[in-house]
């Protein structure tokens, strides 16, 4: 529609579009999450840290930098993309996860704080 | 009234569950079934006789103008809200019977269903079509768009939100709606104790009409975000349009968690799974916890967009700019966010220790400051105006009053200990309905006022709509200050019989009250009728009000393209502005206008999704199956429809421009 000369509600702001990936930053990506995802994979099968919490950390670690080499390299997000809304949109969609998730653990966490002390078997009370 | 105990174990290919025990055995049922389906016949033989079901499908229901697909919104909540409304004067009328042995008329299977029924209704099919309504009308006209970004979605939204009323309207003929209250707690929400269609009712027509608010949300958003005027940045947007952002952002962050509960619920009723059962690792804790963290930004969904109405209105009535306006902006983003951190209230005495509780406390107490805020910015826009008392002012007037009640009632019930006595009672249900009632209810009163003549081109009858607003106003004092009271007296809410004939009196006054609030109803249904009559004396030009917003500037109603020519924008009053420098309407020079063509693959998709959720609750699972591959095959096949748009040729608008000649036409560029 942007070949007619007849102004459209759409050409009104000026602002830059989505971006667009180059193949090389495709390529990029891909190694990296090629890379990323190999060595979560090459610890759980080698054992190469002992202690399974700290493997499980680590890996929840490469994860989150999964995430994030999704986000730049195939969703194009830099802070320039739609004037910026869409890293704003990412900080709220952030803002949010975060407190639900860590507002949710806090409150079940804390959920029996207020319950009397009694044995689990209601049968053995007097 | 006795029920016996009736086994709904019945299952075959053909039909699922449906069978003929699925008619309820309750002669008010039939009654109203009776009712509902001479209405109904009576409605389609005059649509029929006057042969407007080709305009109604051709004008309406394939409709994608923002304007139309708006009104339509606000005749669904209208209806629902007549719906809901049914619900709640059956309520207060058993309360008010069933003292000193009597069980009322309904009995507690009937009862349940209505409570319920009433709050799902008021919330999801009342109140949102209303905001969600404004919104969609409002806010392009407030920005010099010419329509919303995505089009088809807007109407296919509106669709899936119907279909979520028509299986709600369903339940009350065949089977039986939800027993568990609007938010279905489990365990007795469980397959164990409700193992009939009642909630799986309740899921569906929410998760149905959950798609269509989810889809709206992301399209004001987007409208707002990429198709403002020129001109206008970020500080200059409409208030209105600015408190509708910061809902449909609620709205896109807040509703997938809903959907998240209610696929975890539906997985424990259909499948078997245990994500809230009592054993094997369920926790019904969690649903609470997860259900209130979309449910309390619900309620700013609701009241956010309300409030901006009502600052377009203060500063329209009071012919002054809106005092405060950063402020205000400031405001709405702070409760935007704090609405995402106070949850907790709603289960203080769920069990969680004092740190937990005190935290939400203190948020929730904090929310009142920037509320508190917009309450003086509408005072001092007040302060030294020339105030003129028409009705949509009055509303805005009743409801600073009784909305300031509602939130010194709700800083109470912030604090943990109160909460702890006043939880579940009837203290709590004046609560709400005082801030729902006195904000979004009277809101969206003073907006129908307010936007009405924009709508049609004429104003809605003075004297009749006065009536309504003292109806409703005594009537709501007279409804929900006994249930105060009661609460304060412990009475807990949800109750069918009572036992202690002291509290007769306050339920007889309560009663009073809604049969009040009934004669507010039916007088705003006679103005709505007496102006529709009477609309060549009530007729207006584009601007009755003496506006200050962009939608002003159009004709009334508003030419299918808003603006012949996007308007630049200079000042937050847009139109005030405008009219002020005397900003003469273009008279030639008009060009094509490109605009997005009409299609019914909204109606029909949402039609399929009604069976498909009808099919799912009834589990008559060939149904499901092929209606769930229908509707991902139309929507498929509708991305080839290439045939989207056409122009409306500049002869045409030059046409419709000089016939609303003698109105204000559109400022240009």
């Amino acid at each position: 529609m942007s070949d007619h000369s007849t102004p459209h509600a759409e050409d009104h702001h000026d602002d830059h579009g989505a971006g667009h990936g180059t193949m090389r930053d495709y390529v990029i990506g891909f190694l990296l999450s090629v890379i990323l995802t190999a060595i979560p994979f090459w610890l759980v099968m080698t054992n190469a840290i002992a202690d399974k919490a700290t493997t499980a950390i680590v890996i929840m670690a490469f994860a989150i930098v999964q995430i994030v080499v999704h986000m730049i390299y195939f969703l194009h997000m830099n802070t320039k993309s739609n004037n910026g809304w869409t890293v704003m949109a990412l900080i709220f969609t952030i803002i949010i996860v975060v407190i639900a998730l860590s507002g949710s653990l806090w409150v079940m966490h804390h959920l029996n704080t207020n319950m009397m002390p009694m044995p689990h078997d209601m049968g053995q009370l007097p | 009234m006795a029920i016996e105990a009736v086994d709904h174990s019945h299952w075959s290919p053909l039909l699922g569950r449906l069978w003929w025990d699925a008619i309820p055995p309750d002669p008010i049922v039939w009654a109203t079934f009776a009712g509902v389906m001479l209405g109904g016949i009576a409605l389609v033989a005059a649509l029929t006789y006057f042969r407007v079901w080709g305009y109604l499908w051709k004008e309406w229901f394939t409709s994608v103008d923002h304007k139309k697909i708006g009104i339509m919104y606000m005749v669904l909540g209208l209806i629902m809200f007549i719906r809901g409304f049914a619900d709640a004067i059956m309520m207060r009328l058993q309360q008010a019977l069933a003292f000193g042995g009597s069980e009322g008329y309904l009995n507690a299977h009937h009862f349940d269903q209505v409570f319920t029924a009433h709050g799902v209704i008021m919330i999801f099919f009342a109140a949102m079509p209303f905001v969600t309504g404004f919104m969609n009308y409002v806010v392009p006209l407030q920005i010099g768009a010419r329509d919303v970004s995505f089009p088809f979605l807007n109407n296919f939204s509106f669709w899936m939100t119907t279909s979520g009323a028509v299986l709600i309207m369903a339940s009350l003929f065949i089977g039986e709606f939800g027993q568990t209250g609007w938010l279905a707690y489990p365990p007795l929400s469980g397959i164990a104790y409700s193992p009939y269609v009642g909630v799986d009712y309740w899921i569906w027509s929410l998760q149905i009409a959950g798609v269509g608010t989810l889809l709206s949300g992301v399209n004001l958003i987007c409208t707002i975000v990429k198709m403002r005027a020129p001109g206008m940045n970020m500080m200059k947007m409409p208030i209105f349009t600015w408190t509708a952002l910061c809902t449909n952002i609620l709205i896109v962050a807040a509703f997938p968690v809903l959907t998240a509960v209610l696929t975890m619920l539906s997985m424990d009723r259909y499948l078997g799974f245990n994500f809230f059962t009592n054993d094997l690792g369920g926790s019904a804790m969690m649903y609470v916890n997860l259900i209130w963290i979309w449910g309390h930004p619900e309620v700013y969904i609701l009241i956010l967009p309300i409030f901006g109405v009502f600052s377009e209105i203060t500063a329209t009535f009071c012919g002054k700019r809106l005092f405060g306006y950063t402020s205000m902006v400031y405001a709405t983003m702070v409760i935007t966010i704090l609405s995402y951190i106070v949850w907790l209230h709603h289960f203080f005495t769920m069990g969680s220790g004092a740190s937990v509780n005190s935290f939400f406390g203190i948020t929730t107490m904090v929310i009142s400051i920037p509320t508190g805020a917009k309450l003086f910015n509408w005072l001092f826009t007040m302060y030294r105006g020339r105030i003129r008392f028409e009705l949509p002012m009055m509303w805005t007037v009743a409801f600073m009053v009784t909305f300031t009640i509602g939130g010194m009632t709700g800083v109470l019930l912030a604090v943990p200990p109160a909460d702890f006595v006043l939880h579940n009672s009837l203290f709590l249900i004046a609560h709400f309905h005082n801030v729902i009632i006195g904000g979004v209810v009277f809101g969206v009163f003073a907006g129908i006022n307010f936007w009405w003549p924009k709508a049609f081109g004429f104003k809605l009858h003075e004297g009749l709509g006065k009536i309504s607003f003292w109806c409703w106003v005594v009537g709501f004092y007279l409804a929900f200050m006994p249930l105060y009271v009661l609460g304060l007296m412990g009475v807990t809410r949800r109750m069918r019989v009572f036992d202690d004939p002291n509290l007769q009196i306050w339920f007889v006054v309560a009663a009073i009250g809604a049969a009040v609030i009934a004669a507010g109803i039916g007088a705003f249904v006679l103005q709505v009728a007496f102006s529709i009559w009477k609309r060549k004396e009530l007729a207006c030009d584009g601007d009755p009000w003496g506006g200050r917003t962009l939608e002003w500037s159009t004709t009334s109603p508003p030419p299918h393209y808003n603006f012949a020519f996007t308007p630049v924008i200079h000042d937050i009053d847009a139109w005030e502005d405008m009219k002020r420098c005397d900003v003469a309407a273009p008279k030639s020079g008009f060009l094509d206008i490109h605009m997005p063509k009409n299609t019914g693959t909204g109606i029909i998709l949402g039609g399929i999704a009604t069976v498909f959720g009808f099919a799912m609750i009834w589990q008559i699972w060939w149904l499901a199956a092929i209606t769930f591959v229908g509707m991902i095959g139309y929507s498929i096949a509708h991305t080839f429809n290439y045939n989207r748009d056409y122009y409306i040729p500049a002869d045409e608008v030059a046409e419709t421009e000089a016939a609303a000649h003698g109105q204000p036409l559109p400022a240009g560029a």
